[in-house]
């Protein structure tokens, strides 16, 4: 090799390295803002299908699953919830005395940040999952091809009521999940260890502003429609992955729509409050 | 003046990455016929499939409807176009969570403005033409694969479409049901005049029921024209996949196919005296659209076999070779008897097939659970003497002229054939 080539291998090899960093960061900005582009004319595409006609079975039908079959869950996770924030928030105010206050503590832990946040990843669990892995398996299976041949449109069919569900449960799972848990929070403070009853609601009923709920009720709106989006478009997607084809394509899918919407409840968590506050 | 195809494919090439699926396909599928796409697996003749109806867009090329290319369709257009179209998946893609009545209704339910008792009645009527109305309320995974794709075909023609594209309508059945599918696609085509497109391996069974066919191989259409001129193309697709599917069912049936019902003719006659005689017979069972109306597709498709396994038995013993002509009718030949050898071979035939043809082929009839309800099968034959220099379809066609009634069963309300 001569010294001419050598200089030159020399002046190439630190910006080839960089081009390769920029390249390869460049190209994962380029993918992600595709993707957030796709996932926004995805939703918004299905919001305005929302407004076609023969909607409102498939609505009801979503809602009761949605809804309805994750209210046992969602109570169960909000009276345990409510249960360990009275049994720490006791022994931490009891060494300021200030164990009256528990009411207070528990109610606006779980109306503002807990409630929210928590149903929301529940719903997830059981709902997001499984809507993922039934538009998945319905993709891969062609039937959404079918649906278009039979010019229903897919978005409107499977993922519309989808969103009209989500939009509705979400808030009202909260507040039976703030109020499960508001309970959970009296029976460890107040029954087990001995925090006075009358005290306790009536600091719940006169620390709780109607700006906490009102809080509350749009941070949940926003998780159920960054849930549901981001469930559904996996699953309606779920042919266009390059990592994986058929029935794993739609496992892939699945844990990807699930860790997914939970690290977006906790972002869009922290930017709701910003703003609310 | 040369008929205006209603879809035409102008160039069209498909690529999936860097391979070529369809390579400057040029195609055309004419109104109101049955038009069979053939080819070897993975061939593209899916692909092509689902060009017509939008699922996929050609690279290069363009595809008409009436002359107007596809991607120039306004929306309104388009939707009108697409409703015109049912498609049926060669996975059946019904829908597992719902039964088969609601995979049928749905298209109704979301697309019509047809009440819940029109719809139901609707349904319930494609169901029953396809022969599961018990099966009406069981889910797919309930379902043997035969019964999935009847329900698949019932969701196809629920909304009387103008254009069905049939993707392997056939695929997994027994030999009954594929000419029972086969069949029943021929006479709703007929009934309601819709332009059927399939895609089919049953050869030459498909034949029976196609107008025309196009045979895709190594990514272009080789052959578009009518099955007959098709039985003479002289190109090496023919032999791989004609000569290994033909031979085949050869094997299983003792019938020739019709192409090599007439090489055998050739072969046999081309060294015989021209003075030599034989005997070409032809039997038909009569009226056999009404009939697999009255007693079901599958019935009368079990008919039609035990009709070619009673002439494969009694006409083969004296050296006769056998084909089915068309969907109701076989040709024999009979190359070294003469009319009286032949008449006491059909007696022996006759008296055979009428005592023990039908045995216990049980027939579920349409209509009300009277004594009444009857449903006659006639089965006729003719014959006709030949000379090896005259063509055998004309024998054959004197042989029609002549044909009498040999034998009648009666099928009556859930009974057995008699």
């Amino acid at each position: 090799m001569s010294s001419e080539d050598q200089a030159s291998s020399a002046s190439r090899t630190p910006e080839s390295g960089i081009t390769r960093f920029f390249n390869l960061f460049g190209l994962r900005v380029i993918r992600l803002n595709n993707n957030l582009g796709a996932i926004a004319v995805f939703f918004f595409r299905s919001f305005v299908m929302i407004f076609r006609p023969k909607q409102i079975p498939e609505i009801v039908q979503q809602i009761y699953f949605i809804g309805a079959k994750s209210a046992q869950i969602v109570m169960l996770v909000g009276f345990f919830t409510g249960m360990v924030l009275g049994l720490q928030l006791y022994y931490v105010l009891i060494k300021f005395g200030s164990a009256g206050v528990l009411g207070t503590a528990v109610a606006l832990s779980l109306i503002r940040e807990l409630g929210p946040v928590l149903t929301a990843i529940m719903i997830t669990a059981r709902a997001g999952s499984s809507m993922t892995a039934e538009i998945g398996i319905q993709r891969i299976s062609e039937q959404i091809d079918a649906l278009y041949t039979m010019r229903i449109d897919p978005l409107g069919y499977l993922v519309s009521p989808r969103i009209v569900a989500s939009i509705i449960s979400f808030p009202i799972l909260t507040a039976l999940f703030d109020l499960i848990g508001i309970i959970g929070g009296w029976v460890s403070g107040c029954v087990l260890l001995g925090v006075n009853s009358g005290s306790y609601f009536s600091r719940v009923i006169s620390s709780t502003a109607m700006e906490d709920i009102t809080g509350g009720f749009i941070k949940s709106v926003v998780f159920a429609v960054l849930v549901v989006t981001i469930c559904c478009f996996q699953g309606f997607f779920t042919h266009m992955r390059t990592d994986s084809y058929g029935a794993k394509s739609v496992s892939y899918s699945t844990t990807s729509a699930v860790v997914l919407s939970c690290v977006m409840i906790l972002i869009s968590d922290y930017t709701v409050t910003a703003f609310i506050l | 003046m040369e008929k205006e195809p209603l879809i035409e494919f102008q160039k069209v090439t498909k690529r999936f990455d860097t391979r070529t699926i369809l390579d400057q396909v040029d195609l055309k599928i004419y109104e109101g016929e049955v038009t069979t796409i053939i080819g070897l697996s993975g061939t593209g003749k899916s692909v092509t499939l689902k060009h017509i109806i939008g699922l996929l867009s050609p690279d290069e090329g363009q595809i008409l409807y009436r002359g107007k290319p596809l991607g120039q369709m306004t929306k309104t257009e388009w939707n009108e176009y697409i409703g015109r179209i049912s498609y049926m998946f060669q996975n059946n893609a019904l829908f597992d969570s719902m039964t088969v009545f609601e995979n049928v209704a749905l298209p109704l339910r979301q697309k019509t403005g047809l009440n819940k008792k029109a719809i139901e009645e609707k349904a319930m009527a494609r169901i029953k033409q396809t022969e599961l109305t018990e099966e009406a309320h069981k889910y797919p995974s309930e379902l043997s694969g035969g019964m999935q794709k009847r329900a698949a075909l019932a969701r196809a023609l629920v909304t009387d479409p103008q254009i069905v594209l049939f993707d392997e309508p056939t695929t997994g059945q027994d030999p009954v049901r594929k000419n029972a599918i086969l069949g029943m696609v021929a006479q709703n085509q007929k009934k309601f005049g819709f332009t059927a497109v399939l895609i089919s391996h049953e050869i030459p069974d498909v034949f029976f029921i196609s107008n025309r066919i196009l045979a895709l191989y190594d990514k272009k259409i080789v052959f578009e024209g009518p099955p007959e001129e098709f039985e003479s193309l002289d190109h090496p697709f023919l032999d791989e996949l004609v000569g290994s599917l033909e031979g085949l069912q050869q094997e299983l049936t003792g019938l020739y196919s019709r192409r090599h019902f007439k090489v055998r003719y050739q072969t046999d006659f081309a060294r015989r005296n021209p003075n030599d005689t034989y005997v070409a017979a032809v039997f038909k069972l009569e009226d056999m659209d009404a009939i697999g109306e009255r007693i079901g597709h599958d019935a009368a498709q079990q008919v039609m076999r035990a009709i070619g396994s009673y002439i494969s038995k009694h006409f083969g013993k004296v050296g006769a070779f056998s084909s089915r002509q068309t969907i109701d009718e076989f040709g024999t030949v009979l190359p070294f008897s003469n009319m009286e050898e032949a008449g006491r071979i059909l007696a022996d035939f006759t008296d055979d097939f009428q005592k023990h043809g039908m045995k216990g082929l049980e027939c579920t009839i349409d209509g009300p659970s009277t004594e009444e309800n009857i449903c006659e099968l006639t089965v006729s034959a003719g014959m006709a003497p030949g000379k090896p220099q005259v063509e055998v379809e004309s024998i054959m066609e004197f042989a029609r002229y002549k044909q009498e009634p040999i034998a009648r069963f009666k099928c009556s309300f859930g009974g057995i054939m008699k």
